[in-house]
């Protein structure tokens, strides 16, 4: 009976979770790059790693592509610990990235894409139709040296996707991307996610992601210091700030707020009057809100203040940081 | 293992395909060729026959000059005067007046064109000699002939006694030629691929392609592939140089034959005339050949053609291995300067020694520097056709191996953790360190 419950929760946790990094630790020379890190991260996601440069981001890609190991700890692939059979099935785009510059094309992403183990036949069937897709055929025969950056940036991301890894990681995947291109790879990302991939998405700019991820880490000084569902991350932050934009009479709107808000300050525009207002009781809610003014003034614009992923980190990281946390037992 | 073959076909198939690549085999046996072939041309062009009219007051000097291929003596019964007069008008380049016989007499050369050292010092010895038989028929009553009759010849051949009592001769001359070349060859062969490792490891990192790269396959193998495939780049070069350059020499030595036999049969009168006869000239091209047969057959080729096989190739993988993981240590290549050094310094080390290896090929230093396994590949090469005891060999092969073993092993601990690290100085000290970092 035991058994049987195990298998089923085992069965259950794979079908769900895709990594598992487990209490991972990792030092260089005399600099700690990852201290107790552990990361879960659910199938077709897209995860967001965030951090400042050098929090230990790179370190932990490096750790689950299996080009460094950790010193302490595990990694788990689909429930089985991370082996060299894993490769073909992880995608990885580094920050850090380039082609041999003297190297056709063409003839560059097919060999990337059999060092991936791909066949050269279906490596050549699948790179057709990306570059159709991508409308860059005419660029097999090119030399790499030719390219413009952008232009070599679609190419690695081409070579990144072909073998359709069940990971991808991308590691700053837009930095040297014009906007056009920023919202091409955006668009690929999600459908890739659509069609069953789990992307790990790793970069310092913190308002690059939060359109597009699902769940985030926050690692700072290499230790994890927040993940989670980017929405619950968000709930629970928020500061029940509001703004509130209306014509009307400011004495009486104030008299409306009576003791469930707060007002924090008023500016004047024209007849209008921009005020931002603070939720004091802990069910509040924008709904609430409008309720307590309808009656009093003529409202033109409400909205809340979300507080920004780089507003958390920042007040995150501004936490006292105790360097030595008792570790975490499981 | 598949994936090293793609790596080592990669590493292969770009540099093969370069231009560069086939201009320079294309040309390097032309170039190679040509080394060979233009010191014959000149020399066959530019043979100055130097003719010399003798004019012996003493009359002691009759049939005295022996010609040769350069020189020829016409023995006039003129005086210094007539000669003198008629001199531009004459076939003559140079007219040797011989005024007596005195112990320490001076013969006077005057010519239209320099005559070399060599035909100066002919001259001289000659004369001494003539004075010599003069004064021993004139003192001890000795004649010419006599003289002639006692005549000694002598060679020294020198033959090898091993402990089981097999004697061997050997011919240094031939030895020496081999083993040199051999020596160059490897040197050359080290340096040039080397480097290409070297700016090969370079190239992945300053393209920032080796973190793809490795994110497939394992820093070792892209490394071995790497090594290996250039090794692949070298042999084929060479084989190809070797290959045109043997069919370029025999085309050309076959062009030059034929466009000079009209001349060699020309000077091979010009000595019968010149007192030389002809019989001798038959014997001792005879003898040439008999002498080469016999030197190849007293040098052991086939021990010398694995031999250079093995030290070519193990000397390459051991600098190769050093190279590579100097590459990845630096990010350009104007920062491998302070790491090249310890590594070129063995290299034209045992270059420059290969020398006086050869004059001792058996003494202490010759022993060492071949067993070691950072000096081996040249020396051992040089020593090699003057004969090394099977256990030597043995030892400085095993050595090398281990050697090359070793320095794969260490390069690719740096290598691993060097191709990833950017923008940083570094030290001798900090190799040290990636040699203990953990995987």
């Amino acid at each position: 009976m035991t058994f049987l419950f195990t298998l089923i929760l085992f069965n259950y946790i794979c079908s769900m979770e895709i990594l598992y990094v487990k209490r991972v630790y990792k030092t260089y020379a005399e600099h700690k790059a990852l201290h107790n890190v552990s990361i879960h991260i659910d199938k077709q996601r897209i995860f967001g790693l965030l951090g400042p440069n050098g929090a230990g981001k790179t370190t932990l890609i490096r750790i689950i592509n299996q080009i460094t190991g950790p010193d302490q700890g595990e990694v788990f692939f689909e429930g089985e610990k991370l082996a060299p059979k894993h490769i073909s099935q992880i995608g990885y785009l580094p920050e850090e990235r380039g082609l041999y510059k003297k190297m056709k094309v063409g003839e560059q992403a097919l060999y990337l894409a059999q060092l991936k183990g791909m066949s050269k036949n279906e490596a050549k069937t699948k790179l057709n139709h990306w570059f159709d897709k991508f409308e860059i055929t005419n660029w097999w025969d090119k030399k790499v040296e030719e390219l413009s950056k952008g232009m070599a940036q679609k190419v690695q991301f081409i070579t990144t996707v072909l073998h359709e890894p069940k990971l991808l990681i991308l590691d700053e995947p837009f930095s040297g991307f014009d906007p056009i291109n920023t919202n091409l790879i955006k668009k690929e990302i999600l459908e890739l996610r659509d069609k069953g991939s789990t992307i790990i998405f790793s970069t310092h700019n913190m308002e690059s992601v939060e359109e597009i991820c699902d769940d985030i880490a926050l690692i700072n000084k290499s230790r994890k210091i927040l993940d989670g569902k980017v929405a619950d991350i968000k709930n629970e932050y928020k500061t029940n700030i509001y703004e509130i934009t209306f014509e009307g009479n400011l004495i009486a709107f104030t008299n409306a707020l009576w003791t469930g808000f707060e007002l924090l300050s008023t500016e004047k525009k024209d007849n209008r009057i921009v005020a931002k207002v603070k939720g004091v009781q802990k069910d509040t809610s924008l709904n609430k809100l409008l309720a307590t003014v309808l009656n009093d003034i003529n409202i033109i614009a409400v909205k809340e203040h979300i507080p920004t992923m780089n507003e958390i980190f920042i007040e995150k990281v501004n936490e006292v940081m105790p360097d030595d946390l008792p570790e975490e037992v499981n | 293992m598949n994936k090293i073959a793609l790596i080592i076909q990669r590493e292969y198939l770009t540099r093969v395909k370069k231009t560069s690549f086939i201009l320079m085999t294309l040309f390097g046996p032309i170039l190679m060729a040509g080394l060979m072939l233009i010191p014959i041309w000149l020399g066959l062009k530019d043979k100055d026959i130097q003719i010399i009219e003798v004019i012996d007051d003493t009359r002691q000097f009759i049939n005295q000059f022996e010609g040769s291929n350069t020189i020829q003596f016409y023995y006039e019964f003129k005086s210094i005067d007539d000669a003198k007069k008629s001199f531009y008008k004459d076939k003559y380049t140079s007219i040797l007046h011989i005024s007596n016989t005195d112990k320490n007499t001076t013969a006077y050369l005057y010519y239209k064109k320099q005559p070399g050292l060599s035909t100066v010092s002919k001259i001289e010895s000659t004369i001494e000699k003539g004075i010599k038989n003069i004064e021993l028929e004139k003192q001890f009553n000795i004649s010419r002939k006599q003289l002639d009759e006692i005549q000694p010849k002598v060679t020294v051949k020198s033959v090898s006694i091993d402990e089981a009592g097999l004697e061997e001769s050997k011919n240094v001359g031939v030895s020496t030629f081999l083993g040199f070349g051999g020596a160059i060859l490897i040197y050359t062969f080290i340096f040039m691929y080397g480097i290409q490792i070297m700016r090969g490891v370079i190239e992945e990192k300053t393209s920032r392609i080796v973190e793809i790269i490795i994110s497939s396959v394992k820093p070792f193998q892209l490394m071995m592939g790497k090594i290996v495939g250039i090794a692949l780049v070298g042999l084929t070069q060479f084989s190809l140089w070797i290959i045109l350059s043997m069919g370029i020499y025999s085309v050309g030595m076959g062009v030059l034959a034929s466009s000079n036999m009209n001349q060699l049969n020309f000077s091979k009168e010009a000595i019968t005339n010149g007192m030389s006869s002809e019989s001798e000239n038959e014997i001792s091209e005879h003898k040439i050949e008999q002498q080469i047969n016999e030197m190849f057959s007293q040098i052991p080729i086939t021990k010398i053609v694995i031999a250079f096989l093995f030290y070519f190739l193990g000397g390459y993988l051991l600098y190769g291995a050093f190279l590579a993981a100097i590459g990845s240590a630096v990010d350009s290549e104007a920062d491998t300067q302070q790491f090249m050094m310890p590594i070129t310094i063995p290299l034209i080390f045992s270059f420059i020694m290969a020398s006086s290896v050869m004059e001792n090929p058996d003494g202490p230093l010759a022993f060492w520097l071949s067993i070691i396994p950072l000096t081996s590949p040249i020396i051992m090469m040089v020593r090699i056709p003057f004969g090394v005891a099977t256990w030597e060999l043995l030892l400085s092969m095993a050595l090398l191996v281990l050697g090359f073993l070793g320095a794969t092993w260490m390069a690719a601990k740096i290598y691993r953790t060097g191709i990833l690290m950017y923008g940083k100085k570094i030290t001798y000290k900090e190799l040290l360190k990636w040699l203990f970092y953990k995987e």
